[in-house]
């Protein structure tokens, strides 16, 4: 096989860096394993280690410090034929560390190799995530008041299946880079090495010492969890999970194609001629943003145009949920209330916070409202809902007072609203909805005005 | 044909699958979420990519990666978001980067109210990368809007390679309404913006699908798309990545004007806000006064032109936004001699028609 290296691009580090051994490992691994440069993509963020990229002919893709990970899950999501190798220092590391533990945690086939020379070389040489407390930096005594992170520990706990240390100018480097490049998941090397320009002088360091230093360091000098490990049975089932695209393509495929757009037919008389408006106030739990649907495909059943405007809290279950809809027999401008002409009061949490909607209200607007509900003084003609007897569940009161709206003569007729129930329901809830509306709409139970 | 009901982030959705979307990866934020939830439900039976980052810059990030591989790519925030996104922002517009960035705004600053609506964001979304250079935002009034735009955004980002945004708002997103079912289906409506006859001197089709080396960098760089220190080769670059769109500016213009001879007042408002004012329109009208009404949808670039051939003859300009006074600083610039009175609200409502009508007639 022919090197990848970019003839026209001559490696540019200082004297005795490190980075130019990974450079040739990496070209040894990629030549090794019969890979052309069409096939591979190099994606690289900033400080020395950025320089990468440049230096050989396979695809490039050059970005914002720590976060070339981001860039490679997205390129290997689209292109799994492509060999993704990230390429990134310590520094690269820290700033970016959330994207190292989803990495770990994803299983997506990226090789990602940390150039680790415990500084940030490039800017001066400044303590990093990796820097020794008993370093000198140019971060003075900073680095003293933090414990260096042992990226392979963490990347392992975080979930990654093959985390290994391996020296820069170890022999095998090439050899560990190819096996790293071949396992089929995420791949974590993190390769040691010194930085002669801004790091040694005050941390006289040999390759030597530097290699002792990482044998003895947590783990030794290979931490791989591999699938031939002697592992606990559950440990094991995380050891041999499956690659994240293959996975993700294997559950795609079986995902169920979505919903259409339900098409509204107009095939009723409409009962409005002006702009309506309807403020539906009641309570988390009573499907008030139903109800509020229901009334406007009843009302586009007649032709009208609509828009439905919901207020509700972060909770579930708890609060006030409102639902303002306007009707028109135009396209709707403002969507906000100008003056309701239908005010429904079905949980009190929502009275109570349109306390002033009362108030302004006078007797153009209509109220409905259950009896035990605690109205504000309003000029309003109020409509009680008895429920027609029924025992109304607090989820049932919506459509119930959608069943007294018909008897207003507003906006809806008992057909528009038996088929907005039908198009918005199925099964038992349009079965129960339906009965709801056709007790309250027997004549005998004519509705009681205050 | 009938009609559907559905809201803005739907509408946003279902285009930028019928755009041809491939790609969508978005972290929660209300008022954004439900297009991840939509993007979710759309993407994988039809074999395509959708992801949720660890956050928003892996999210973005994400559909940089996919994009430098050929993928169209949408992503989905509101404000909180969109500042999380700046540095990838500035990235995708120096290595230009085909995105479509959903900014549904939400009250500000900083986390603010995630439920209520406003159009803070609007020069953010111009200004917040570093460097400058322009980008594209486009701002829709209603569900069609939502709908309309977001297919063109899709259009302009391929087309110019740079991030484009839809600023949408709480208040189209999570609105729902009823629009003629004919809106969706199909590409005709969008015949006003094909121009895929003229060519542009972008650099690097991305497509890894040939031998050929796709080289992306967020480092200065000229064709060649290696780093670079040469100020000719930078300058060439930086001048050609910015007169890319601002000499589109008119191709890229999309506004409505509603207008009768010899009005002296024009009205000018962009998003949500457009709509009260068409309600505040024929009140005033009704009363007897001579009101224009402008709708920008598109931002940015600035139309410079099309701006000021609509101020042209006016006594009055009267800018209303749901912000403390942003887009205003652009009318001013290019109103010359004719004042420009600004109405501006922050308070998570919707500026309301005869709160318009009051500031028109001040």
């Amino acid at each position: 096989m022919n090197t990848v290296l970019n003839s026209n691009r001559p490696l540019f580090f200082c004297p005795g860096c490190s980075h130019e051994r990974v450079v040739h490992g990496v070209d040894r691994a990629i030549q090794s394993l019969g890979l052309q440069g069409h096939q591979v993509a190099i994606v690289s963020d900033i400080g020395c280690s950025g320089l990468f990229d440049t230096f050989f002919n396979t695809h490039a893709l050059h970005g914002l410090h720590g976060r070339a990970l981001t860039y490679a899950t997205g390129l290997k999501m689209v292109h799994p034929e492509i060999t993704v190798l990230v390429i990134m220092g310590d520094g690269g590391l820290g700033i970016g560390g959330a994207h190292v533990l989803a990495s770990c945690r994803r299983n997506l086939d990226i090789t990602l190799l940390v150039l680790n020379n415990f500084n940030y070389g490039m800017t001066g040489g400044q303590c990093s995530t990796t820097t020794p407390a008993s370093d000198q930096t140019a971060s003075n005594f900073l680095n003293k008041l933090e414990v260096p992170i042992d990226i392979c520990r963490v990347a392992a706990a975080a979930g990654a299946l093959f985390t290994e240390k391996v020296m820069a100018t170890d022999g095998a480097l090439a050899e560990t880079i190819s096996r790293s490049i071949e396992f089929p998941g995420f791949a974590l090397l993190d390769i040691w090495g010194i930085c002669p320009g801004r790091h040694l002088k005050k941390n006289p360091i040999t390759a030597g010492q530097l290699e002792k230093k990482m044998r003895t360091s947590g783990g030794g000098h290979s931490v791989s969890i591999g699938q031939d490990r002697d592992l606990p049975a559950e440990e094991m089932e995380v050891s041999v999970r499956e690659e994240y695209g293959e996975h993700y393509r294997r559950l795609a495929a079986v995902t169920k194609e979505p919903q259409p757009l339900i098409e509204i037919e107009s095939k009723f008389s409409p009962l409005t001629h002006e702009r309506t408006e309807v403020v539906i106030l009641g309570s988390a739990g009573q499907f008030i943003n139903t109800i509020g649907e229901i009334l406007s495909i009843g009302a586009m059943s007649s032709g009208r145009w609509v828009s439905q405007k919901n207020d509700y809290p972060i909770t579930v279950l708890r609060g006030h949920s409102i639902s303002e809809v306007v009707v028109d027999i135009k396209p709707i401008t403002y969507t906000g209330i100008n003056k309701p002409a239908v005010i429904i009061c079905v949980g009190q949490e929502g009275v109570d916070r349109r306390r002033k909607m009362f108030a302004e209200a006078d007797a153009d607007t209509v109220i409905i409202a259950f009896p035990d509900l605690t109205l504000p003084v309003t000029g309003a003609r109020v409509i009680m809902c008895d429920g027609g007897n029924l025992k109304l569940k607090k989820g049932q009161r919506g459509i119930a007072a959608l069943a007294v709206l018909v008897q207003t003569g507003l906006i809806l007729d008992c057909d528009m609203l038996n088929n907005a129930i039908k198009t918005r329901y199925s099964g038992m809830m349009a079965d129960v909805s339906l009965e709801v509306v056709a007790t309250i709409l027997t004549p005998s139970l004519p509705p009681e005005i205050s | 044909m009938g009609s559907v009901f559905l809201d803005g982030n739907e509408a946003v959705a279902r285009a930028a699958i019928l755009a041809g979307c491939d790609f969508f990866a978005g972290y929660p934020i209300t008022p954004a979420t439900s297009i991840f939830h939509h993007m979710l439900d759309f993407l994988p039976p039809l074999g395509r990519v959708c992801m949720q980052g660890e956050d928003e810059i892996a999210s973005i990030g994400f559909c940089l990666g996919a994009a430098a591989g050929g993928a169209k790519v949408m992503t989905a925030t509101s404000g909180p978001g969109i500042s999380l996104f700046s540095e990838q922002i500035s990235f995708a517009i120096g290595a230009e980067i085909p995105i479509v960035i959903v900014d549904v705004q939400r009250l500000g600053p900083s986390t603010g109210s995630a439920t209520k609506g406003a159009d803070g964001d609007i020069q953010f979304l111009r200004w917040g990368n570093s460097g400058g250079l322009p980008v594209i935002v486009l701002v829709p009034v209603d569900v069609k809007d939502a709908f309309v735009l977001t297919l063109r955004a899709f259009h302009f980002a391929q087309k110019y390679r740079c991030p484009v945004f839809i600023a949408s708002n709480k208040e189209v997103g999570m609105v729902r309404e009823s629009v003629d079912l004919e809106v969706f289906s199909g590409l005709d409506e969008d015949k006003g913006c094909s121009c895929e006859s003229e060519s542009l001197k972008v650099v690097n089709p991305a497509s890894l699908r040939t031998k050929e080396l796709v080289r992306l960098t967020s480092s200065t760089h000229g064709v060649d798309n290696y780093i670079t220190t040469d100020p000719q080769v930078i300058g060439d670059a930086i001048l050609r990545m910015e007169q890319k769109l601002l000499s589109a500016s008119g191709e890229l213009c999309c506004m409505e004007v509603d207008a009768n001879p010899g009005d002296s007042t024009l009205l000018v408002t962009y998003g949500v806000t457009a709509r009260a004012a068409a309600e505040a329109l024929i009140s005033l009208r009704k009363q007897g006064y001579g009101v224009s009404l402008l709708v920008i949808k598109t931002l940015f670039p600035v139309a410079e032109g099309e701006l000021k051939s609509e101020m042209k003859g006016k006594e009055k300009i009267v800018v209303v936004e749901m912000n403390r006074g942003q887009y205003v600083r652009e009318i001013e610039r290019l109103a010359g001699d004719i004042p420009v009175h600004f109405y501006g609200q922050m308070n998570g409502e919707l500026i309301t028609p005869a709160s318009i009508v009051r500031e028109v007639l001040q």
